[in-house]
């Protein structure tokens, strides 16, 4: 097992030639049978995992990743938290989100990055400054923080933007000062040891392929390492997630989709916190390498490619010049692509399943990385309780059935308008 | 990604809007199992990864609904025709 880390143990390893470290997570093979399965080694699954462990004791518990822990969006996305959501349904589960954050390196022994500079929405009408005013409400009764500040505010944070585009200049922003970013590939490590720790097993290059089934129950899994029993299954695959469903002819409200991200050349500090644009889809902030990480719109049609086309790059490089035209100096470095689990509603899914065994937890869309604290918190609690806790109560897979969808942006039932 | 149009030719992507998967059909409202069909039509998706006939409009060309063949694995265009006639 490894070894707690401290202050300690950096001076002791800087004075031993860094020597004395032993692997962060054990690479374990996969055992016959476990209490709970969770399949998919992204943020959710590893995050479920260790809540599984930690708050419900459930320790005889395997993830099973088809590829390397965090190859997936947990390693792809643009890093961005934050509890700026309008709706009853999601508002509060966002926020616990946050919560976690805001204690997670100490509760998992492990430096995740988690900077709170901040997150500003930008507002460029009369009525946008209305339905943000009424967002920034909807989050303070949740418990969060929110500020509706004026032209000149946002100068005093961002004197870099286009303040005077003669189509959309900016009259102000919402801005959560707790919001900000978190290391990405820091987070899955993290939890992936602290689960360990409990005795979680992480089995990498294990990819699921098929479901053992007995009297209509879920009673274990094909592995391309064997099969692997388990008395209850939880499904944390993201934009895999029908592939999966698919072998079991569960048909479900998603399509999986192409989002792209970009990150320039590094610079000096620029960028504050993160901004985004609100009269296109654009959003940036600052790595601590200096590079500036942005991205936007999903390409919109359905893929599995994890890689997307020039017309999207096109569209959000239209955008970065409306907002912050100085970005037109810069070279991209790179671009890359995740696939997304887009839902009906734009809303996810943390709920059992008609199948006795069973579990899902998907429908992140392009922002599940700010949810994994609290998607793992719940799917843990509804694995374990056999029931949603309250905070994850309106995620229900039957809610377009029931007419009880969660639809931020009010676009209806197309996935790629969310 | 181009797509050929069948009454424009070889045209980029960025011409096209995306309308989804072209497989489901509207249901008789008259049936008796109606509410859940609608249900399904409206919701629920096969999702494929691999070739998937799908709805695309032509916005910026013919304005014609096509139905094109495409693998979301690869994004390789297998075909492509007129809505109105694929579909009937
Ligand atoms: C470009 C981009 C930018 C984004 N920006 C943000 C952002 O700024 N803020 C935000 O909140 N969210 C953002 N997101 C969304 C966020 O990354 C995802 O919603 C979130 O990571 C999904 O949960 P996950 O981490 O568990 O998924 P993943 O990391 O995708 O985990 C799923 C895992 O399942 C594995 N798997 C799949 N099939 C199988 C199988 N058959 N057997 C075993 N394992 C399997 C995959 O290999 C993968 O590792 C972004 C996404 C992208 C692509
Ligand atoms: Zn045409």
């Amino acid at each position: 097992m490894s070894s707690r880390y401290s202050v300690f143990s950096l001076i002791a390893n800087a004075f031993s030639g860094q020597k004395g470290w032993t692997p962060a997570w054990r690479d374990a093979a996969p055992r016959p049978d476990y209490d709970v399965l969770v399949i998919g080694g992204g943020g959710h699954g590893l995050a479920t995992a260790y809540y599984l462990a930690k708050v419900h004791g459930i320790r005889n518990v395997a993830v099973l990743e088809k590829g390397t822990i965090g190859s997936g969006n947990a390693g792809r996305n643009t890093t961005i938290i934050r509890s700026n959501y309008l709706l009853p349904g999601n508002q509060p589960f966002y926020e616990w989100s946050m919560k976690l954050w805001e204690g997670l390196e100490q509760d998992l022994n492990y430096n995740a990055m988690v900077s709170q500079r901040g997150v500003l929405n930008l507002f460029h009408s009369d009525a946008q400054r209305d339905a943000f005013a009424r967002r920034g409400n909807s989050m303070r009764l949740s418990g969060a923080d929110s500020e509706l500040i004026d032209r000149d505010q946002v100068r005093a944070l961002a004197p870099f933007l286009n303040f005077d585009h003669a189509r959309f200049p900016i009259q102000g922003g919402l801005l959560q000062k707790r919001g900000g970013t978190a290391r990405h590939d820091a987070v899955v490590w993290g939890y992936a040891r602290a689960a360990d720790r409990l005795g979680v097993d992480i089995v990498q290059n294990c990819e699921v392929t098929g479901f053992i089934r007995e009297n209509g129950a879920v009673v274990g899994v094909e592995t391309t390492r064997g099969p692997v029993r388990a008395r209850k299954i939880g499904l944390a695959v993201a934009g895999s997630t029908s592939r999966l469903t698919r072998l079991l002819d569960l048909r479900l409200p998603i399509e999986s989709h192409v989002l792209t991200a970009f990150v320039s050349e590094g610079l000096k500090p620029v960028v504050p916190g993160v901004v985004t644009f609100g009269m296109g889809h654009f959003y940036v902030s600052q790595s601590d390498k200096g590079g500036l990480v942005f991205g936007g719109d999903i390409d919109g049609y359905n893929s599995y490619a994890q890689r997307g086309n020039l017309p999207v790059v096109e569209d959000v490089c239209e955008a970065a010049m409306a907002l912050m035209p100085q970005l037109g100096r810069l070279r991209v470095l790179r671009s890359w692509a995740g696939l997304m689990d887009m839902s009906m509603d734009g809303s996810p899914i943390i709920d059992r399943t008609p199948i006795p065994g069973l579990y899902l937890n998907c429908g992140w869309n392009y922002g599940g990385f700010k949810a994994t604290p609290a998607s793992g918190w719940c799917f843990a609690w509804t694995l374990a309780q056999d029931a949603p806790h309250a905070l994850n109560a309106a995620y229900r897979l039957d809610r377009s059935r029931t007419g009880h969808m969660i639809d931020e942006k009010g676009v209806g039932a197309q996935p790629n308008l969310h | 990604m181009r797509i050929p149009c069948p009454y424009c030719g070889l045209r980029d992507a960025h011409e096209f809007s995306y309308l989804g998967d072209a497989a489901p059909q509207r249901p008789d409202p008259a049936a008796p199992d109606a509410a859940d069909a609608f249900h399904d039509y409206v919701y629920l998706r096969d999702n494929p990864a691999g070739p998937m006939r799908e709805l695309w409009y032509h916005g910026a060309g013919c304005r014609r609904w096509l139905v094109v063949d495409r693998d979301t694995r690869t994004h390789a265009i297998l075909g492509t025709a007129f809505a109105t006639e694929a579909r009937s």
